[in-house]
């Protein structure tokens, strides 16, 4: 089997992945897989998703070379695949509109979506109005409290944001509680899953959807350089930006794929949310994966200066990728995210999200060590407008 | 077709003693570790003096996506005093010093058992006299070696079934499952309040065509009211976020006897009615 046939009908990516629910759940996901399994090879709904990508995303996304930054480095090009770009500024509308036209086809009236930024929370009430669709957004009470602004921008969009307070009240404890929602109102209700991870399908699912960024470059920088790049870089929470510009790339060996995880205040530190550099295989959110997990199996909070990269799992198709060898991971910290954020907004006029900064963080740091005819290509997954608050505080402001 | 499934555990023998004397089970289900590391084995044996049959033991997990916050709650508690994998077999073993009759079946998630491994969770569990294990994120798909290895160390492998079971899910849970089968009686996570009892009565006899094991039926059960009904119509009766409120209401050095006075009065209103 190649690795680009997979997963297999099970859900599995080697050993990851799978489906890891209860008893409750899985009627609802065996509709879904046999809904998904129909419609991805159905023409019309490939067009039709193609066309909302187009007129309602604004695909395709361009790529750009960062010539200031670039020469800032003094070594390898780095070119940005511009996500940010897309309506509602990331890469998570993809995958949302992906979601939303399968519920439409699947008579689902009513949406709901887990959320830690909120980027995806957005993403999610953005299609729900699209479609005329009821929307309701899972939010830790924290997260509620560090992204008010996208609380109130789910809020114009009609969505209903309910705060979670179990747990550590963040992103993993959203998810758990989405997921009861959908035990509970299984028949009506679709679940818009917002990275490559949880039960079967929705790692395939999420990939699929995303991994037009990834084809979209296979054409886009032959165009632009005549060749492929040498290495795709993206930042990696639960993977779904990094999965997207990877996947049609598995076969094109001789381009290295890196996904950069957010060290936050450091490996040694603990502090940290690099679940594939120091986490070890589990069961989490309907999937076996890395974890970051104590030596009794319970989940740990995790840190990141950016809250879309703050979660302690990741998609099983990225620990199969890992394991493998065919792709590579390392961690970038808050302080050098940080530093990346700002030399993108200087030299280059854009602000990128504080994930994003994560990806170019490392394109700078490789840069700086490789000849000025290798070229990096950054996934520019999402625009930083969200983060004003958060970099401000670090840069000790109040806004 | 149904297949006789031999008996690995004291499971099967409470069940053949029940039946013979016309009543049914009671499996109260407990967090170990709530509210604090010792009362747990109090509040077990509590349970059985108020006649409980077979004991559910939660082992607590930070992340319970298929409980309510009711049972949530009681394994924040547990997991504040740090209560593990081991302590739970710790627990059981402790139990047994007094009660070397009455089964016990660990119930929670998957990922501590993962960490431990299946081999070494097999052992220790069995060593610690527990008979029966229900992970309640392991479908049947994913859990057929470790309910190979369960099955070699002499403990059950229970599972679930839900309203939205199809026949062919019944088919591969008759095919793993021994000790009993868990009817999760509606749609929802723990501690929901409908019970629809009239479909639960249409579901168990469909059930029965599959699996040829006793049916505990659970989810939504809060008193000796639905209790007995719930009896009249399965072989068990689950009682869990009922029992784990009362833990949760009581005052320090309280909770065994408030549990135990609750459970007695539904053992009490099962009994009434056969």
């Amino acid at each position: 089997m190649q690795m680009t046939d997979l997963p297999d009908r099970k859900g599995h990516f080697g050993p990851y992945g799978g489906i890891f629910v209860a008893e409750t759940l899985m009627y609802a996901l065996d509709e879904l897989r046999d809904n998904y399994e129909r419609l991805r090879q159905d023409p019309a709904f490939v067009a039709e998703f193609e066309y909302e990508l187009k007129h309602y995303v604004g695909r395709p996304s361009p790529v750009y070379f960062a010539k200031r930054l670039t020469e800032q480095c003094g070594g390898a090009q780095i070119w940005l695949k511009r996500e940010d770009l897309n309506h509602t500024g990331a890469h998570k509308i993809n995958n949302t509109m992906g979601q939303a036209l399968v519920a439409r086809h699947m008579g689902k009236k009513r949406i709901i979506a887990e959320t830690g930024a909120g980027q995806h929370g957005v993403a999610s009430a953005t299609v729900a109005a699209r479609f005329g669709m009821e929307c309701v957004v899972y939010m830790g009470s924290e997260d509620i409290h560090r992204q008010a602004q996208n609380v109130y921008r789910m809020k114009l969009l009609g969505a209903s944001v309910v705060p979670v307070e179990s747990g550590s009240k963040t992103l993993k404890d959203a998810l758990n509680e989405a997921m009861r929602d959908w035990v509970t109102n299984v028949e009506g209700t679709f679940y818009i899953i917002g990275t490559v991870a949880g039960p079967h399908p929705y790692p395939m699912m999420v990939r699929d959807f995303n991994s037009v960024v990834g084809r979209e470059l296979l054409t886009q920088m032959p165009e632009a350089i005549g060749r492929h790049p040498d290495a795709i870089l993206a930042c990696v929470g639960g993977g779904s930006n990094a999965m997207g510009a990877f996947y049609p790339f598995i076969p094109h060996k001789d381009v290295r794929l890196i996904g950069v995880e957010a060290g936050g205040l450091g490996l040694q530190s603990g502090k940290h949310a690099a679940t594939l550099c120091a986490g070890r295989p589990g069961v989490l959110h309907g999937n076996r994966t890395y974890l970051m997990q104590d030596e009794n199996g319970q989940i740990m909070e995790t840190h990141s200066i950016s809250a879309g990269l703050d979660y302690p799992g990741v998609g099983p198709e990225h620990a199969w990728l890992k394991d493998t060898g065919r792709a590579e991971y390392v961690a970038v910290t808050d302080d050098e995210a940080l530093e990346a954020f700002h030399a993108m907004c200087r030299v280059e006029g854009i602000i990128p999200a504080l994930e994003s900064s994560h990806a170019v963080a490392q394109a700078m740091k490789m840069a700086r060590t490789m000849p000025k005819d290798k070229v990096l290509l950054v996934n520019l997954s999402g625009r930083g407008d969200k983060d004003m608050n958060t970099v401000a505080r670090y840069s000790g402001l109040t806004l | 077709m149904p297949r006789d499934v031999p008996a690995l555990s004291r499971i099967p023998g409470v069940f053949d003693k029940l039946k013979a004397a016309g009543r049914k089970a009671l499996i109260p289900f407990i967090t170990a570790g709530d509210p604090d590391k010792a009362s747990t084995v109090p509040i077990m044996h509590a349970l059985v003096t108020a006649g409980a049959d077979i004991i559910e033991l939660g082992v607590p997990f930070s992340d319970p996506m298929a409980d309510g916050p009711t049972i949530q709650r009681s394994s924040e508690r547990a997991l504040k005093h740090g209560t593990s994998l081991k302590d739970c077999l710790a627990f059981v073993r402790e139990f047994r010093a007094r009660d070397e009759v009455t089964p016990v079946v660990l119930m929670g998630y998957a990922n501590p058992i993962e960490a431990m491994g299946y081999d070494a969770f097999a052992a220790a569990a069995a060593l610690a006299g527990v008979d029966g294990v229900l992970v309640v994120d392991y479908p049947p798909e994913e859990s057929v070696e470790l309910t190979g290895k369960l099955r070699a160390a002499g403990i059950d492998s229970i599972f679930l079934l839900s309203p939205t079971s199809l026949d062919q899910r019944m088919e591969e849970v008759a095919h793993l499952a021994s000790g009993y089968v868990y009817y999760v009686s509606l749609k929802g996570v723990t501690g929901a309040a409908h019970l629809d009892l009239t479909e639960v009565a249409r579901k168990i006899p469909l059930i029965r065509s599959h699996v040829k094991l006793p049916i505990g039926v659970g989810f939504g059960i809060r008193d000796g009211a639905t209790a007995r009904a719930v009896a009249s119509i399965s072989d068990a009766v689950v009682i869990g976020s009922r029992l784990v409120q009362e833990i949760e209401a009581s005052p320090p050095g309280q909770a065994a006897a408030n549990v135990g006075a609750l459970v007695a009065e539904i053992r009490r209103a099962m009994d009434a009615q056969a």
